[in-house]
């Protein structure tokens, strides 16, 4: 029956709790951190056959699973060589890269983003065109709101879902709009693709817009409404080495498998077009 | 309600309060640790792009983001408010099975990555969530993408604050003034609104002002629960994450806008009640 009193630190842990709560966004950050970390160290200077070492790979959110398929085939074409991905809009890995993470490598999913790295002049290589992707409308399965085309979203009564602009996906998403000559109010302007996704496979909103690589991702979860090639954006998918770089030769070899035969069957399966 | 309490002893509290001094080593660690939170703010006043500062201060988008954040972040600390002094009554003064598990859960969320938060929130009050589906079919009511839904994030968030201050106060009060209140015939109700309430007014100011702090600062909960519109659920931290993209300069003026908002609030409040926080007459 005892309730004698606590003292009164409460407030002053409560605010040691605010920190540790905000402190969360780092997460990524840090593990790509500790990754490069062990590059320096695992990577000596090879002969020319055999690629060693990690490449940490900054890559747009629409390639996380074809980029974490070609990882693996990657680390099996050659096995002392790794690639380690950090996946998030092109926006906010190119702002990362610029603030020093430490990325080996930077694939966006518009020219936009990689022009913000090679004016900072951080790009090591010269960036180079490695896959398309199309624009999509995203509707749950069956098309249940029967949403034929960009002109049906601008009724109030669906919730549109697009990224916001300074994603390369709301970039696309406003030009479309644009081409179609349709004012669309979204009832959020999401951080990255993925986020558009979720909001539609999880029933929230009704459409979003998105690349067709995750309507095709999403399996059974979405369903598409294509988008005439009229109005529709072909997005460029550029990548590049980071100038950083301690070891632009496992770059480059993940850069060259993702361009060759192999990369391209990959990235083929998930949807991504040839450059 | 079992009020056994017996008179205890009034702590001796104001011993010595600023006279001390520290060793050396101690001042160093401490110096660091001022040094430590001091740096982060003087990297963005050093990095503040001044010209131009006006113009950002003053544009549309920004006074929307700062005004939808006053107006959330006010709201949810109302809430935290009316729903955690009962819940923190509650917690101090009666005592059930698993009080300890209750007060456990109704802080969680102070502790959980506050993304865990959204996430939860929204399999919960989304339009397909465990409780969200109905209010969908029989309201037409869904909470995500609104601003009441940015309110109810912030809320959940900030709540806990509340209740663990106003829950210390609460078993730091000498319950003898309630107890001669009851004695004089008073009903529960007004022996808390008259009695309890105002000598617990400096934990409940400093509860509210620790929520309130806590609310303003949400970002993770909001965004994924939420989601992210202007004017809608845009709050500050949202815009400042997003123009930090586009535009770091705009997330820059943003931030110390933000800054300058709380740390204010903090400094006008602090002395009077974060401080000390026991009843000022005794």
């Amino acid at each position: 029956m005892s309730r004698r009193s606590q003292p009164f630190l409460i407030p002053v842990a409560a605010l040691a709790l605010i920190a540790a709560a905000c402190g969360d966004d780092d997460d990524s950050a840090a593990t790509t951190a500790e990754t490069s970390a062990v590059e320096t160290t695992e990577a000596p200077a090879t002969t020319e056959p055999g690629v060693a070492g990690d490449t940490t790979v900054f890559a747009a959110t629409s390639l996380t699973d074809a980029f974490t398929e070609v990882g693996d085939a990657f680390s099996a074409a050659y096995p002392d060589a790794t690639a380690t991905f950090s996946f998030d809009g092109s926006s906010a890995l190119v702002q990362q890269i610029i603030q020093g993470a430490p990325a080996d490598v930077f694939a966006s999913a518009d020219m936009a983003n990689m022009t913000k790295l090679t004016d900072a002049d951080l790009n090591g290589t010269e960036p180079e065109i490695f896959a398309t992707n199309l624009l999509t409308i995203i509707v749950a399965p069956g098309n249940p709101l029967g949403i034929t085309g960009v002109a049906d979203l601008t009724d109030p009564a669906i919730k549109v879902v697009t990224c916001a602009a300074e994603v390369p996906c709301g970039n696309y998403a406003d030009q479309i709009f644009a081409a179609a000559g349709v004012t669309v109010t979204p009832v959020s302007l999401e951080q990255n693709v993925g986020g558009v996704r979720t909001k539609v496979v999880e029933g929230e909103a009704d459409a979003g817009i998105v690349y067709v690589t995750d309507v095709i991702a999403a399996g059974d979860a979405a369903e598409m409404v294509e988008i005439p090639a009229d109005i529709n954006v072909v997005a460029q998918y550029p990548i590049a080495t980071v100038a950083a770089s301690t070891d632009q030769a496992v770059d480059e070899a993940f850069i060259d498998f993702l361009a060759g035969p192999d990369g391209r069957a990959i990235l083929a399966d998930y949807g991504f077009g040839a450059p | 309600m079992t009020e056994t309490a017996p008179a205890r002893p009034v702590a001796v509290r104001h011993r010595r309060v600023g006279q001390e001094r520290l060793p050396v080593a101690a001042m160093i660690l401490a110096g660091t640790a001022i040094a430590f939170f001091a740096l982060p703010f003087l990297g963005l006043l050093w990095r503040a792009p001044w010209g131009d500062a006006w113009s950002i201060l003053t544009s549309d988008s920004a006074l929307t983001a700062l005004r939808l954040s006053l107006w959330c972040s006010l709201w949810a600390t109302g809430a935290a408010a009316l729903f955690g002094v009962p819940l923190a009554w509650l917690l101090a003064r009666v005592s059930f099975p698993g009080r300890g598990l209750v007060r456990a859960l109704c802080t969680l969320s102070m502790v959980l990555p506050p993304v865990v938060a959204g996430v939860a929130l929204f399999y919960a009050l989304g339009r397909r969530g465990l409780v969200g589906q109905y209010l969908d079919r029989w309201f037409g009511f869904t909470l995500p993408f609104t601003t009441t839904g940015v309110i109810v994030a912030q809320t959940f968030v900030a709540m806990p604050f509340l209740v663990l201050t106003v829950e210390s106060a609460l078993r730091q009060l000498d319950t003898r003034f309630e107890d001669a209140a009851r004695t004089l015939g008073a009903s529960r109700w007004y022996v808390f609104r008259r009695v309890t309430l105002p000598a617990i007014r400096p934990g409940l100011i400093a509860g509210a002002v620790l929520a309130w702090a806590r609310a303003l600062g949400e970002f993770g909960a909001t965004i994924t629960f939420a989601g992210n519109f202007p004017g809608r659920t845009q709050t500050m931290p949202l815009a400042i994450y997003l123009t930090n993209e586009g535009n770091p300069d705009e997330a820059v003026v943003l931030s110390l806008v933000l800054i300058a908002v709380s740390f204010g609030v903090l400094v006008a409040l602090r002395d009077r009640f974060l401080g000390g926080g026991h009843p000022p007459t005794t």
